[in-house]
């Protein structure tokens, strides 16, 4: 198919862009790599009546690094931040995950500011943020504001962003440099969208007991998702035996949706499984 | 046969020679011509309004404000198409009691499966076309769906054809021997399984694609068509628009990709041909992905109950299946969708010695997409039948499933003989190719392997196929029974006055590399550099007749009458070379693309300089001389229905039993297509084939919801195989030629795909038997092979 007839305007900066996107009528959508809109315009899923280019708006892009931890644009590219040691040493946990999200293609366009503002459930790059409790900043003519990951996906393809908003930057706070990562993820094939995943991050040495753990699993839900229950269960303990055993089985009380290929009781079966392997490799 | 002294069997640079492919560079350079590149003055863009459900009674169609919409040239309707195109009906004489209703291209009255076209807007760009059909208002009535196959003959099942007064559309029961009495034998053991084989389609890189121009001034249909049978297309197109043939022009420049799915009659692109005719301006059709999805034939989907009795040596006594495949709500025109079924019937258990067979396959009408011949046709449903209960057999007596085979298959040594079904077999090896298999993966070494990594809680399994493929079939295949399709070709080849040669062929070019082939096999007979040899394929109008590409006959079929054509062509070179050198033609040969003494002597004249003289200075030549520099020679087999061929393959697989993932670690094949043109090219037709089949056991699916919506429409949930999952494939070949020919080549093209899914459902049961569970459906998907284990306490 052929995307339905749009609009198209590409701002040099960001007043630029957020003036567009206040002023104007209709449905506005903001374009970033591009991975997941074009394909779903061309879908005619997406009809926005307008594209907004964010490519030359100078001020979503960069990493810096400072005492409160990283701040990401949200036009940072996946390629880029692979390649960033700001990104890789300030945020472990994404240098872990960044091979499995989507091929080389993909990641040479996609940004994080997009995988943000989609909320796709399956995407690594939400539940991440919710493993590592970063923050959201949203920018739009009437100021910034910075929102919690927890409070920022809301449901499918749902987030607390508001029409007139854009996705600025991804908030990494400092302690993430500093505490335990473990990710896995099962995809049939290397680069799909996971059947089941979890990122998760916790304190303490290699060895001892779990402090303070997030996990946050990906692909089972209508968004990424915290396990309460199994941080609970894993908290300051070691992740063996039936402390282990009763993590898993908190995760029945998670919300578990079936897809195409996996009803949720499968879901949920990978989902014990992931979180079993996750722990193993911290 | 036997012809004369082989040219290649003296040195050759080219037959046998892993020659790369002459038009690869020019495809990686981006410089592919496919029909979505071209462009005609006046051209238009055809979309399609689809049934949006699978069963429906048109209420009302309303195009006018569609009509009204900007750059919209025409809107054409189902109805508007009667008496315009003359209805088809898929159906053969030979496969008897087969019945199919007539169809349209679009639908008239009924849609019968959801993405049946219903309408078509012809505009000046597709993203146009498709805002207008948006606009068509079609309002449907539901009707009840067949959907599920096993249960469109219940009695209460909604009959889609009511005047067939059921949904069956073909039954054939084949019986050999006394199966009831075998199997009340004494010290026999019988294993029975329930099969399953989802739907698959074949996913071609390029998607169906047409540009279709009309002349009204010369009455001329001219079709550039992405397809591997010009002819047969051709045939079709006139009968249906009552034309003459000759005044139909298919040509196919580069496809990209075919594997069966573009061979057979598009509703899509019969209308859009029909309005080119109407509207007297080039319309152009190229299926998006929801539409190749949606509307490229489907295969496989089989459902089998089987049963094998072994003795206590391994013995196979008996085999016994009933299947039951669902084909759509037609029969696909013109080489119908019983085609598959009556292929399963054929091929079970073709490898080994059945002494008592008993097979039946019941084809259904169901409300989804049309199914019809995917690559492979109906072999890899045959394979793991046989070759699923075979382990399963060999299982429950304790014996090693190489050694049970090595009891079973047809000796080397027993050829001429026939198959259980009656199936002429001639010049196979399956002994000598599983002995090198054996060998090639070192199997002693791989089950000490196995059993040390199981101590380890790693499930390793092994499986094995011994298989036959269907390849350089006769007119028995189709032509018998009515249809359309040339089991002969032929091919021209040319000498010019410049010392190059051209060669023009019916045999066409999808990708797989025919023209590679033919040029070698030119090059390599008449004895000049193949870079002097242009090849054409894939033009009704400038080469010889013939069938295009289809059973893997391109190099059997093609390639022999390309070969015949070349030595007859060398022939008359000599002729007109002994006259102007005054010596006998016997006395010379051609080599280097220069006329020499035979016997490797020294050059005498260039090619060139025979042609110049022909072309340019015939008052050189003896009056009575009438020399001629082309020659055309057609090709088909006589003496056998079809010339199989035989590979055995084995497949290593590891069961993650947590998850349900299956990895196929290594996967090996050993293949014999006689003999072998192009290693290069057979390897890579060997495990591009098998990545298919590997596609079809673990990844590939259609899947519709109860009420026929199919809801694998993007490559997101229609799971190809992809590199980084596949393992590496190890080829080998044994090279029995055929007698049929002097080229002595067999096909190759569809041996991976038909034997490899059998290899890996057996391994991954010989993973998953110490845990107790075992999985016969395709594609063992986690999910099922979780459920699998489920079942078995796990
Ligand atoms: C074959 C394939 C495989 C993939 N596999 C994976 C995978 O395994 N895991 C995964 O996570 N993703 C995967 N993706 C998706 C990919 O990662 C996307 O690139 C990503 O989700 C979106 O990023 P983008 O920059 O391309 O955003 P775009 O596609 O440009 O935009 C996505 C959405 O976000 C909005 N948007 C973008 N930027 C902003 C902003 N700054 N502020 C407000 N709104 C904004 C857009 O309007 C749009 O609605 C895959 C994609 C493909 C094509």
């Amino acid at each position: 198919m052929k995307a339905a007839d749009f609009a198209y305007r590409r701002p040099a900066d960001l007043a630029g862009a957020l003036a567009i996107l206040s002023a104007e009528e209709g449905d506005i959508a903001p374009l970033a790599g591009g991975q997941s809109l074009m394909p779903m315009m061309n879908f005619r899923i997406a009809q926005p009546t307008m594209l907004l280019d964010l490519a030359d708006v100078a001020e979503l892009r960069g990493v810096t690094a400072g005492p409160d931890g990283l701040r990401i644009g949200a036009m940072t590219r996946y390629v880029q931040l692979a390649a960033d040691p700001l990104v890789t040493q300030g945020a472990p946990l994404i240098g872990l995950a960044l091979p499995h999200i989507a091929h080389a293609a993909i990641r040479n366009r996609g940004t994080i500011g997009g995988s943000v503002a989609l909320a796709d459930p399956a995407a690594e790059m939400p539940a991440l943020l919710l493993a590592m409790a970063a923050r959201i900043e949203l920018v739009s003519l009437s100021g910034r504001r910075v929102v919690a990951a927890d409070d920022f996906f809301l449901g499918l393809y749902e987030t607390a962003r508001a029409p007139d908003e854009l996705v600025a930057a991804i908030h990494i706070p400092a302690d993430a440099s500093r505490r335990r990562v473990g990710f896995y993820e099962l995809a049939r094939r290397h680069g799909d969208y996971a059947m089941a995943g979890v990122a998760l991050t916790a304190g303490g040495a290699t060895g001892q007991p779990l402090a303070s753990p997030r996990i946050a699993f990906f692909g089972l839900s209508d968004r990424a998702v915290r396990a309460t229950g199994a941080e609970a269960a894993l908290k300051d303990a070691q992740p063996a035996g039936d402390t282990l055993g009763a993590a898993v089985d908190s995760l029945s009380a998670l919300p578990i949706n079936g897809d195409l290929h996996a009803p949720p009781d499968v879901k949920l079966k990978l989902a014990g499984v992931v979180l079993r392997r996750a722990l193993a490799g911290m | 046969m036997s012809g004369p002294k082989l040219s290649f069997d003296q040195p050759n640079r080219y037959i046998g020679q892993p020659v790369p492919r002459a038009d690869a560079q020019r495809l990686l350079m981006g410089r592919g011509r496919f029909v979505d590149d071209m462009q005609a003055p006046r051209m238009v863009h055809a979309a399609f309004l689809r049934s949006p459900v699978a069963h429906g009674r048109i209420v009302s169609l309303d195009v006018a404000a569609a009509r009204r919409m900007p750059g919209v040239v025409a809107v054409i309707t189902g109805a508007d198409l009667v008496g315009v195109v003359e209805p088809y009906v898929g159906v053969l004489s030979h496969l008897a009691g087969l019945r199919s209703a007539p169809q349209m291209p679009m639908a008239v009255g009924r849609v019968r499966w959801q993405g049946e076209p219903v309408a078509m807007v012809l505009a000046q760009s597709r993203a146009e076309a498709e805002d207008a059909v948006a606009e068509i208002h079609l309002d449907l009535e539901d009707l009840p769906a067949a959907t599920d196959m096993e249960r469109a003959l219940d009695p209460d099942a909604p009959v889609i054809h009511p005047e067939f007064g059921s949904n069956l559309a073909w039954t054939r029961t084949v019986n050999v021997g006394d199966v009831d009495a075998a199997l009340k034998g004494q010290d026999i053991t019988i294993v029975e399984r329930e099969f399953r084989f989802g739907r698959h389609t074949g996913v071609t890189l390029e998607a169906r694609a047409t540009l279709v121009e009309y002349d009204p001034a010369e009455d001329q249909l001219t079709v550039l068509y992405s397809g591997q049978a010009p002819h047969m297309m051709q045939f079709i197109f006139a009968k249906h628009f009552g034309m003459l043939e000759e005044n139909v022009r298919v040509i196919s420049q580069d496809v990209g990709g075919s594997f069966g799915i573009k061979i057979h009659t598009y509703g899509d692109e019969i209308a859009a041909a029909a309005a080119a005719r109407m509207l007297g301006r080039p319309v152009k059709f190229v299926a998006d992905r929801f539409e190749s999805f949606m509307t490229d034939i489907h295969a496989r989907d089989h459902a089998v109950r089987g049963r094998m009795a072994v003795g206590r040596a391994g013995h196979i006594v008996a085999l016994d299946f009933d299947d039951v495949t669902g084909i759509g709500p037609y029969s696909m025109y013109p080489r119908t969708s019983a085609i598959e079924a009556n292929q399963v019937l054929n091929l079970t258990g073709a490898p080994y010695v059945v002494p008592n067979y008993r097979a039946t396959s019941k084809v259904v009408f169901q409300n989804k997409t049309l199914m019809c011949q995917y690559r492979a046709v109906g072999h890899p449903i045959a394979m793991a039948i046989c070759d699923g209960l075979l382990e399963e057999a060999a299982a429950a007596i304790g014996m090693d499933p190489v050694e049970i085979r090595r009891r079973n298959l047809m000796r080397d040594d027993s050829y001429p003989r026939t198959s259980a079904s009656g199936m002429k077999l001639d010049d196979l090896s399956h002994q000598k190719a599983l002995e090198k298999l054996v060998e090639m993966m070192d199997y002693a070494r791989l089950r000490e392997n196995q059993a040390r990594l199981r101590q380890q809680g790693i499930h390793r399994g092994i499986g094995f196929v011994s298989m036959v493929e269907v390849t350089n079939p006769s007119p028995m295949f189709y032509g018998i029974g009515g249809a359309p399709i040339a089991s002969q070709d032929g091919a021209t080849v040319r000498l010019d006055a410049g010392g190059g040669v051209h060669v023009s062929s019916s045999v066409t070019e999808q990708g797989q590399g025919t023209n590679a082939i033919l040029q070698q096999i030119v090059a390599g007979v008449l004895g000049v550099d193949i870079a002097r040899v242009k090849v054409t394929t894939g033009d009704t109008r400038t080469t010889p007749y013939g069938g295009g590409t289809w059973a893997s006959r391109g190099a059997g079929i093609g390639g022999e009458a390309a070969l015949l054509a070349a030595q007859a062509l060398k022939e008359q070179v000599l002729d007109v070379a002994a006259v102007i050198l005054q010596t006998q033609a016997d006395k010379l040969d051609v080599a280097d693309g220069s006329v020499v003494d035979a016997g490797g002597g020294a050059a005498r004249m260039t090619l060139s300089d025979l042609a110049r003289t022909v072309y340019y200075r015939g008052n050189e030549l003896p009056s009575d001389m009438k020399p001629e520099l082309v020659a055309t020679r057609h090709y088909r087999v006589t003496d056998m229905p079809f010339v199989f061929t035989n590979g055995a393959m084995a497949a290593e697989v590891e069961v993650d039993v947590e998850t349900g993932f299956v990895r196929v670690v290594n996967f090996w094949a050993v293949e014999d297509c006689g003999r072998v043109i192009n290693p290069r090219l057979v390897d890579e037709q060997v495990r591009g084939g098998v990545v298919q089949g590997i596609g079809g056991a673990l990844y590939e699916e259609c899947l519709y919801s109860e009420d026929g919506q199919l809801l694998t429409t993007t490559m997101a949930d229609y799971l190809v195989p992809m590199a980084a999952e596949m393992p590496d494939i190890h080829v080998a070949h044994i090279e029995t030629p055929t007698k049929t020919s002097i080229l002595g080549a067999k096909g190759a093209g569809e041996a991976g795909t038909g034997g490899a899914p059998a290899a890996v459902m057996n391994a991954v049961n010989d993973a998953l038997r110490p845990l107790g569970a075992s999985i016969f459906q395709m594609p063992m998907t986690p999910a099922r092979v979780l459920a699998a284990l489920g079942r078995a306490g796990h």
